[in-house]
Protein backbone atom coordinates (compact mmCIF):
# COMPACT_ATOMS: atom_id res chain seq x y z
CA UNK A 1 0.00 0.00 0.00
CA UNK A 2 1.62 3.12 -1.00
CA UNK A 3 0.70 6.72 1.41
CA UNK A 4 0.80 9.74 0.80
CA UNK A 5 1.53 13.12 3.19
CA UNK A 6 -0.50 15.67 2.30
CA UNK A 7 0.42 19.19 1.74
CA UNK A 8 4.04 18.42 0.42
CA UNK A 9 4.36 21.21 -1.68
CA UNK A 10 4.85 24.94 -0.18
CA UNK A 11 1.64 26.11 0.45
CA UNK A 12 0.08 29.99 1.00
CA UNK A 13 -0.66 28.38 4.74
CA UNK A 14 2.79 28.40 5.03
CA UNK A 15 3.87 31.96 4.47
CA UNK A 16 1.39 32.34 7.89
CA UNK A 17 3.96 30.08 9.33
CA UNK A 18 6.48 32.27 8.33
CA UNK A 19 5.06 35.03 9.43
CA UNK A 20 4.95 33.58 12.91
CA UNK A 21 8.82 33.08 13.21
CA UNK A 22 9.70 35.80 11.60
CA UNK A 23 7.56 37.88 15.07
CA UNK A 24 8.88 35.84 16.97
CA UNK A 25 12.74 36.34 15.64
CA UNK A 26 11.98 39.85 16.37
CA UNK A 27 10.33 39.64 19.70
CA UNK A 28 13.69 37.80 21.04
CA UNK A 29 16.22 39.44 19.40
CA UNK A 30 14.60 43.17 20.80
CA UNK A 31 14.20 42.04 23.84
CA UNK A 32 17.68 40.79 24.58
CA UNK A 33 19.05 43.42 23.38
CA UNK A 34 17.45 45.46 25.97
CA UNK A 35 17.60 43.30 28.73
CA UNK A 36 21.51 42.62 27.73
CA UNK A 37 22.33 46.22 27.03
CA UNK A 38 20.99 47.54 30.14
CA UNK A 39 23.11 45.07 31.85
CA UNK A 40 25.91 45.28 30.13
CA UNK A 41 25.76 49.35 31.00
CA UNK A 42 25.86 48.32 34.48
CA UNK A 43 28.64 45.66 34.49
CA UNK A 44 30.91 47.22 32.48
CA UNK A 45 30.78 50.51 34.62
CA UNK A 46 31.10 48.33 37.68
CA UNK A 47 34.34 46.96 35.93
CA UNK A 48 35.78 50.18 35.52
CA UNK A 49 35.39 50.85 39.52
CA UNK A 50 37.91 48.73 41.10
CA UNK A 51 40.55 45.85 40.24
CA UNK A 52 38.32 43.85 42.51
CA UNK A 53 35.02 44.36 40.58
CA UNK A 54 36.83 43.71 37.18
CA UNK A 55 38.55 40.37 38.84
CA UNK A 56 35.01 39.13 40.58
CA UNK A 57 32.98 39.90 37.28
CA UNK A 58 36.04 38.18 35.10
CA UNK A 59 34.65 34.52 35.04
CA UNK A 60 31.45 35.72 33.67
CA UNK A 61 32.50 37.93 30.72
CA UNK A 62 35.17 35.36 29.93
CA UNK A 63 32.45 32.56 29.79
CA UNK A 64 30.40 33.67 27.88
CA UNK A 65 32.51 35.37 25.58
CA UNK A 66 34.05 32.64 24.37
CA UNK A 67 31.36 29.44 24.44
CA UNK A 68 29.96 29.10 21.31
CA UNK A 69 25.99 30.41 21.75
CA UNK A 70 24.59 27.08 20.75
CA UNK A 71 26.41 25.81 23.42
CA UNK A 72 25.02 28.10 26.10
CA UNK A 73 21.36 27.96 25.13
CA UNK A 74 21.81 24.02 25.70
CA UNK A 75 23.01 24.28 28.96
CA UNK A 76 21.04 27.34 30.18
CA UNK A 77 18.11 25.49 29.06
CA UNK A 78 19.33 22.50 31.23
CA UNK A 79 20.16 24.05 33.70
CA UNK A 80 17.74 26.84 34.41
CA UNK A 81 15.35 23.28 33.62
CA UNK A 82 17.26 21.53 36.49
CA UNK A 83 16.83 24.67 39.20
CA UNK A 84 12.73 24.02 38.68
CA UNK A 85 12.26 27.25 36.54
CA UNK A 86 9.54 26.24 34.38
CA UNK A 87 9.64 28.93 31.80
CA UNK A 88 8.46 29.44 28.47
CA UNK A 89 11.40 28.62 25.60
CA UNK A 90 11.07 32.19 24.47
CA UNK A 91 12.40 32.86 27.80
CA UNK A 92 15.31 30.55 27.75
CA UNK A 93 16.29 32.05 24.88
CA UNK A 94 16.50 35.28 25.92
CA UNK A 95 18.04 34.55 28.71
CA UNK A 96 20.72 32.94 27.13
CA UNK A 97 20.98 35.77 24.79
CA UNK A 98 20.85 38.39 26.85
CA UNK A 99 23.49 37.25 29.09
CA UNK A 100 26.32 36.48 25.93
CA UNK A 101 24.49 40.50 24.84
CA UNK A 102 25.71 41.28 28.74
CA UNK A 103 28.78 40.39 28.18
CA UNK A 104 29.88 41.61 25.52
CA UNK A 105 28.43 44.99 26.18
CA UNK A 106 30.32 45.31 29.45
CA UNK A 107 33.52 45.49 27.54
CA UNK A 108 32.55 47.52 24.92
CA UNK A 109 31.16 50.25 27.86
CA UNK A 110 34.45 49.55 29.94
CA UNK A 111 36.55 50.09 26.95
CA UNK A 112 34.12 53.55 26.25
CA UNK A 113 34.18 54.76 30.15
CA UNK A 114 38.22 54.38 30.58
CA UNK A 115 38.59 56.06 26.33
CA UNK A 116 37.22 59.29 28.31
CA UNK A 117 40.01 61.41 28.59
CA UNK A 118 40.69 62.46 32.50
CA UNK A 119 41.04 66.09 31.79
CA UNK A 120 37.28 65.95 31.55
CA UNK A 121 36.30 63.83 34.54
CA UNK A 122 39.12 65.94 36.57
CA UNK A 123 37.17 69.35 35.38
CA UNK A 124 33.80 67.88 35.95
CA UNK A 125 34.90 67.38 39.80
CA UNK A 126 36.37 70.49 40.03
CA UNK A 127 33.12 72.36 39.41
CA UNK A 128 31.47 70.20 42.46
CA UNK A 129 30.12 67.49 40.94
CA UNK A 130 30.36 64.19 42.44
CA UNK A 131 31.44 60.67 41.34
CA UNK A 132 27.83 60.04 39.54
CA UNK A 133 26.56 63.25 37.94
CA UNK A 134 30.59 62.92 36.73
CA UNK A 135 29.32 59.63 35.31
CA UNK A 136 26.07 60.82 33.99
CA UNK A 137 26.87 63.65 32.34
CA UNK A 138 30.29 63.77 31.20
CA UNK A 139 31.44 60.11 31.20
CA UNK A 140 28.31 58.08 29.32
CA UNK A 141 27.83 61.18 26.87
CA UNK A 142 31.44 60.96 25.80
CA UNK A 143 31.63 57.29 26.11
CA UNK A 144 28.47 56.83 23.78
CA UNK A 145 30.26 58.24 20.91
CA UNK A 146 33.12 55.30 21.23
CA UNK A 147 31.02 52.49 22.25
CA UNK A 148 28.27 52.86 19.52
CA UNK A 149 29.84 51.65 16.47
CA UNK A 150 31.02 48.40 18.10
CA UNK A 151 27.52 48.07 19.91
CA UNK A 152 25.85 47.67 16.62
CA UNK A 153 28.37 44.92 15.59
CA UNK A 154 27.24 43.25 18.83
CA UNK A 155 23.00 43.77 18.02
CA UNK A 156 24.06 42.75 14.58
CA UNK A 157 25.37 39.59 16.30
CA UNK A 158 22.81 38.96 18.41
CA UNK A 159 19.96 38.70 15.62
CA UNK A 160 21.97 36.25 13.71
CA UNK A 161 22.62 34.19 16.82
CA UNK A 162 18.95 34.40 17.69
CA UNK A 163 18.39 31.73 14.80
CA UNK A 164 20.31 29.38 17.34
CA UNK A 165 17.45 29.63 19.78
CA UNK A 166 15.59 27.16 17.80
CA UNK A 167 17.55 24.22 19.64
CA UNK A 168 15.76 24.88 22.92
CA UNK A 169 12.23 24.78 20.96
CA UNK A 170 11.60 28.27 20.31
CA UNK A 171 10.49 28.47 16.79
CA UNK A 172 12.01 31.63 15.44
CA UNK A 173 12.25 32.54 11.72
CA UNK A 174 15.01 29.63 11.13
CA UNK A 175 13.24 27.44 13.05
CA UNK A 176 10.10 27.37 10.93
CA UNK A 177 12.18 27.81 8.06
CA UNK A 178 13.76 24.31 8.83
CA UNK A 179 10.76 22.92 9.75
CA UNK A 180 9.13 23.32 5.81
CA UNK A 181 12.21 22.05 4.82
CA UNK A 182 12.21 18.79 6.35
CA UNK A 183 8.59 19.00 4.88
CA UNK A 184 8.50 20.14 1.35
CA UNK A 185 12.44 19.88 0.60
CA UNK A 186 12.68 23.49 -0.72
CA UNK A 187 15.40 23.64 1.05
CA UNK A 188 17.29 26.61 -1.66
CA UNK A 189 14.57 28.73 -2.09
CA UNK A 190 13.71 28.82 1.73
CA UNK A 191 17.52 29.38 2.52
CA UNK A 192 17.60 32.09 0.48
CA UNK A 193 14.42 33.71 1.71
CA UNK A 194 15.87 33.05 5.39
CA UNK A 195 18.75 34.85 4.46
CA UNK A 196 17.40 37.71 2.30
CA UNK A 197 15.15 38.18 5.88
CA UNK A 198 18.24 38.58 8.27
CA UNK A 199 20.14 40.98 6.07
CA UNK A 200 16.45 42.69 5.46
CA UNK A 201 16.34 43.20 9.55
CA UNK A 202 20.51 43.79 9.91
CA UNK A 203 21.19 46.15 6.95
CA UNK A 204 18.48 49.12 8.33
CA UNK A 205 20.26 48.96 11.72
CA UNK A 206 23.74 49.26 10.34
CA UNK A 207 22.64 51.80 7.80
CA UNK A 208 21.02 53.78 10.81
CA UNK A 209 24.23 53.66 12.36
CA UNK A 210 26.35 54.82 10.63
CA UNK A 211 24.09 57.82 10.43
CA UNK A 212 23.92 58.51 13.52
CA UNK A 213 27.39 58.17 14.18
CA UNK A 214 27.93 60.85 11.76
CA UNK A 215 25.68 62.66 13.88
CA UNK A 216 27.24 62.70 16.83
CA UNK A 217 31.24 62.36 15.50
CA UNK A 218 32.84 65.79 17.13
CA UNK B 1 41.87 83.00 52.88
CA UNK B 2 43.57 80.16 51.92
CA UNK B 3 46.06 78.36 54.46
CA UNK B 4 48.47 75.92 53.35
CA UNK B 5 50.36 74.88 56.36
CA UNK B 6 53.54 71.91 55.96
CA UNK B 7 51.99 70.41 52.84
CA UNK B 8 53.67 67.34 51.78
CA UNK B 9 52.74 65.00 48.87
CA UNK B 10 55.26 61.59 47.64
CA UNK B 11 53.94 60.16 44.32
CA UNK B 12 55.81 56.89 45.56
CA UNK B 13 59.04 57.50 46.58
CA UNK B 14 58.94 61.04 45.07
CA UNK B 15 58.88 63.98 47.39
CA UNK B 16 56.69 66.59 45.06
CA UNK B 17 56.14 68.87 47.41
CA UNK B 18 58.13 69.17 50.79
CA UNK B 19 56.51 70.99 53.64
CA UNK B 20 55.02 74.17 52.26
CA UNK B 21 53.41 76.88 54.13
CA UNK B 22 51.70 79.55 52.10
CA UNK B 23 48.53 81.95 52.97
CA UNK B 24 46.31 83.67 49.91
CA UNK B 25 44.75 86.54 51.25
CA UNK B 26 41.42 87.62 50.17
CA UNK B 27 41.34 89.82 47.03
CA UNK B 28 45.12 89.19 46.02
CA UNK B 29 46.98 87.82 42.99
CA UNK B 30 49.55 85.33 43.98
CA UNK B 31 51.57 84.07 41.21
CA UNK B 32 53.83 80.71 41.70
CA UNK B 33 56.68 80.35 39.51
CA UNK B 34 59.33 77.70 39.52
CA UNK B 35 60.57 75.69 37.10
CA UNK B 36 58.87 72.38 35.83
CA UNK B 37 58.78 69.69 38.37
CA UNK B 38 59.41 72.15 41.02
CA UNK B 39 55.72 71.38 42.36
CA UNK B 40 53.86 74.74 41.75
CA UNK B 41 50.74 73.17 39.67
CA UNK B 42 50.90 69.80 42.13
CA UNK B 43 50.44 72.61 44.75
CA UNK B 44 47.02 74.28 43.44
CA UNK B 45 45.06 70.84 42.90
CA UNK B 46 46.29 70.18 46.21
CA UNK B 47 44.06 73.41 46.95
CA UNK B 48 41.33 71.68 44.86
CA UNK B 49 41.26 68.89 46.67
CA UNK B 50 42.15 66.53 43.27
CA UNK B 51 45.25 65.46 44.37
CA UNK B 52 45.70 63.83 48.16
CA UNK B 53 48.21 64.95 50.61
CA UNK B 54 50.43 63.06 52.87
CA UNK B 55 50.86 65.74 55.12
CA UNK B 56 50.39 69.48 56.63
CA UNK B 57 46.97 70.85 56.23
CA UNK B 58 44.86 73.00 53.74
CA UNK B 59 42.16 75.26 54.68
CA UNK B 60 39.71 77.25 52.93
CA UNK B 61 37.86 79.88 54.46
CA UNK B 62 38.05 77.50 57.67
CA UNK B 63 37.58 74.07 56.09
CA UNK B 64 40.09 71.95 56.08
CA UNK B 65 39.98 70.46 52.59
CA UNK B 66 41.65 66.94 52.99
CA UNK B 67 39.56 66.02 56.03
CA UNK B 68 37.45 63.22 55.34
CA UNK B 69 34.77 64.87 57.13
CA UNK B 70 34.52 67.74 54.80
CA UNK B 71 31.69 68.11 51.92
CA UNK B 72 34.79 68.52 49.19
CA UNK B 73 32.24 68.84 46.11
CA UNK B 74 30.52 71.72 48.47
CA UNK B 75 34.12 73.32 49.00
CA UNK B 76 34.53 72.88 45.54
CA UNK B 77 32.05 75.42 44.76
CA UNK B 78 34.28 78.18 46.25
CA UNK B 79 37.25 77.11 44.46
CA UNK B 80 37.37 77.62 40.43
CA UNK B 81 39.93 75.95 38.64
CA UNK B 82 41.37 76.29 34.90
CA UNK B 83 43.57 73.83 33.62
CA UNK B 84 46.57 74.09 31.14
CA UNK B 85 44.76 71.65 28.80
CA UNK B 86 41.63 73.78 28.20
CA UNK B 87 39.01 71.29 28.74
CA UNK B 88 35.97 72.30 27.82
CA UNK B 89 33.60 69.22 27.24
CA UNK B 90 33.14 68.63 23.71
CA UNK B 91 29.78 67.12 23.37
CA UNK B 92 28.50 70.38 24.84
CA UNK B 93 28.08 73.74 23.43
CA UNK B 94 29.79 76.86 24.98
CA UNK B 95 26.33 77.79 26.57
CA UNK B 96 26.11 74.22 27.97
CA UNK B 97 29.30 73.60 29.52
CA UNK B 98 28.78 76.93 31.18
CA UNK B 99 25.03 75.95 32.37
CA UNK B 100 25.30 72.50 33.17
CA UNK B 101 27.36 72.86 36.86
CA UNK B 102 24.61 75.52 37.91
CA UNK B 103 22.60 72.99 36.66
CA UNK B 104 23.61 69.88 38.05
CA UNK B 105 25.71 70.42 41.32
CA UNK B 106 23.98 74.15 42.28
CA UNK B 107 20.32 72.75 41.47
CA UNK B 108 19.22 76.19 39.85
CA UNK B 109 16.52 76.04 37.20
CA UNK B 110 17.24 75.44 33.26
CA UNK B 111 16.43 78.65 32.60
CA UNK B 112 17.95 80.46 35.16
CA UNK B 113 21.38 78.43 34.85
CA UNK B 114 21.47 79.37 31.01
CA UNK B 115 20.67 82.74 31.61
CA UNK B 116 23.25 82.69 33.82
CA UNK B 117 25.81 81.17 31.70
CA UNK B 118 25.23 83.50 28.72
CA UNK B 119 25.72 86.17 31.40
CA UNK B 120 29.06 84.68 31.92
CA UNK B 121 29.85 84.00 28.32
CA UNK B 122 29.23 87.72 28.02
CA UNK B 123 31.97 88.53 30.78
CA UNK B 124 34.70 86.98 28.96
CA UNK B 125 33.77 88.14 25.55
CA UNK B 126 31.89 84.62 24.08
CA UNK B 127 28.31 85.85 24.03
CA UNK B 128 28.43 85.85 20.25
CA UNK B 129 29.43 81.94 20.56
CA UNK B 130 26.95 80.39 22.85
CA UNK B 131 25.83 77.61 20.32
CA UNK B 132 29.55 76.70 19.27
CA UNK B 133 30.86 73.34 20.10
CA UNK B 134 34.12 73.61 21.78
CA UNK B 135 35.89 71.94 18.30
CA UNK B 136 34.62 74.83 16.40
CA UNK B 137 36.64 77.68 18.67
CA UNK B 138 40.02 78.36 19.05
CA UNK B 139 42.40 77.70 21.73
CA UNK B 140 41.89 81.25 23.37
CA UNK B 141 38.20 80.83 23.76
CA UNK B 142 38.29 77.32 24.23
CA UNK B 143 40.69 78.61 27.40
CA UNK B 144 38.03 81.53 28.18
CA UNK B 145 35.45 79.10 28.06
CA UNK B 146 36.73 77.06 30.64
CA UNK B 147 36.99 80.34 32.78
CA UNK B 148 33.35 81.23 32.33
CA UNK B 149 32.35 77.78 32.94
CA UNK B 150 34.40 77.97 36.17
CA UNK B 151 32.86 81.55 37.23
CA UNK B 152 29.71 79.57 36.67
CA UNK B 153 29.79 78.59 40.29
CA UNK B 154 30.64 81.74 41.58
CA UNK B 155 33.25 80.82 43.68
CA UNK B 156 35.56 82.70 45.77
CA UNK B 157 38.64 81.65 44.84
CA UNK B 158 40.09 81.20 41.13
CA UNK B 159 42.94 78.71 40.49
CA UNK B 160 44.81 79.08 37.21
CA UNK B 161 47.24 75.97 36.23
CA UNK B 162 49.69 77.23 33.33
CA UNK B 163 46.02 78.36 31.09
CA UNK B 164 48.51 79.86 28.95
CA UNK B 165 51.26 77.23 28.39
CA UNK B 166 49.17 75.06 25.59
CA UNK B 167 48.07 78.16 23.68
CA UNK B 168 49.77 79.36 20.29
CA UNK B 169 51.25 82.88 21.16
CA UNK B 170 48.99 84.90 19.52
CA UNK B 171 46.31 83.42 21.18
CA UNK B 172 47.75 84.01 25.14
CA UNK B 173 46.88 87.73 24.88
CA UNK B 174 43.33 87.50 25.23
CA UNK B 175 43.14 84.94 27.88
CA UNK B 176 45.72 86.91 30.17
CA UNK B 177 43.46 90.01 29.43
CA UNK B 178 39.89 88.08 30.71
CA UNK B 179 42.13 87.34 34.03
CA UNK B 180 43.28 90.56 34.39
CA UNK B 181 39.38 91.52 33.76
CA UNK B 182 39.04 89.17 37.07
CA UNK B 183 41.62 90.80 38.98
CA UNK B 184 40.07 94.58 38.55
CA UNK B 185 36.97 92.90 39.54
CA UNK B 186 38.49 92.04 43.01
CA UNK B 187 38.93 88.02 42.85
CA UNK B 188 41.09 86.36 44.40
CA UNK B 189 43.43 84.51 42.38
CA UNK B 190 46.16 81.65 42.65
CA UNK B 191 47.99 81.50 39.54
CA UNK B 192 50.47 79.55 38.30
CA UNK B 193 52.50 80.70 35.34
CA UNK B 194 55.69 80.49 33.05
CA UNK B 195 54.97 84.00 32.51
CA UNK B 196 56.94 86.49 34.17
CA UNK B 197 55.94 89.73 32.90
CA UNK B 198 52.28 88.95 33.42
CA UNK B 199 53.55 87.78 36.81
CA UNK B 200 55.30 91.10 36.71
CA UNK B 201 52.79 93.60 35.98
CA UNK B 202 49.52 91.81 37.95
CA UNK B 203 50.62 90.05 40.59
CA UNK B 204 50.49 91.43 44.31
CA UNK B 205 52.60 88.64 45.89
CA UNK B 206 54.88 86.21 43.84
CA UNK B 207 55.88 82.72 45.30
CA UNK B 208 59.42 80.85 43.77
CA UNK B 209 58.91 77.31 44.25
CA UNK B 210 62.22 74.78 44.03
CA UNK B 211 62.35 71.43 44.19
CA UNK B 212 59.20 71.27 46.46
CA UNK B 213 59.55 74.56 48.81
CA UNK B 214 58.86 77.62 48.83
CA UNK B 215 62.70 79.21 48.38
CA UNK B 216 61.43 83.27 48.25
CA UNK B 217 58.18 84.95 48.17
CA UNK B 218 57.42 88.68 48.43
CA UNK B 219 56.07 91.58 46.16
CA UNK B 220 56.73 90.87 42.20
CA UNK B 221 59.22 94.27 42.49
CA UNK B 222 60.96 91.97 45.14
CA UNK B 223 61.35 88.75 43.84
CA UNK B 224 61.09 89.01 40.18
CA UNK B 225 63.35 92.41 39.62
CA UNK B 226 65.04 91.68 43.14
CA UNK B 227 65.64 88.53 44.20
CA UNK B 228 67.59 87.47 47.14
CA UNK B 229 68.25 83.92 46.70
CA UNK B 230 70.46 82.22 44.37
CA UNK B 231 68.02 79.71 42.95
CA UNK B 232 65.83 82.25 42.15
CA UNK B 233 68.31 84.43 39.98
CA UNK B 234 69.23 81.55 38.26
CA UNK B 235 66.18 80.46 37.47
CA UNK B 236 64.89 84.59 35.98
CA UNK B 237 68.26 84.56 34.31
CA UNK B 238 66.90 81.13 32.61
CA UNK B 239 63.36 82.42 31.50
CA UNK B 240 64.63 85.68 30.35
CA UNK B 241 66.50 83.82 27.82
CA UNK B 242 63.70 82.53 26.19
CA UNK B 243 61.87 84.76 23.53
CA UNK B 244 59.21 86.98 24.79
CA UNK B 245 55.75 85.80 24.37
CA UNK B 246 53.07 88.03 22.68
CA UNK B 247 51.35 89.62 25.64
Amino acid sequence: MQFQFANQGLAWSDAYFLAQGLLNTVRLAVTATIIGTLAGIVLGWLRTVSVTMRIATSPFIDILRSVPMIIQLILANSFLSILGFGASPFWFGTFALSAWMAAVTAEVVRAGLLSVPVQYRKSARSLGMNGFQELVHISMPLAFRTALTPWIGLVLSLIKDSALAGVVGYVEYMRATQILITRTHETWLLLIGAGLFYFIICYPVSRYSRRLERKIVV
Amino acid sequence: MIEIKDVRKTFGILAVLKGINLDVNKGELLCLIGASGSGKSTLLQCINGLEPIQGGEIIVDGISVHDPKTNINMLRRKLGIVFQQYNAFPHLTALENVALAPRVVAKRGRKEALALAQKHLDHVGLGNKADSLPSQMSGGQQQRLAIARALAMEPSYMLFDEVTSALDPELVGEVLETMRLLKSEGMTMVVVTHDINFARESADRVAFLHQGEVCEIGTAEEVIDNPQKEQTQKFLRREKRKPLEVA
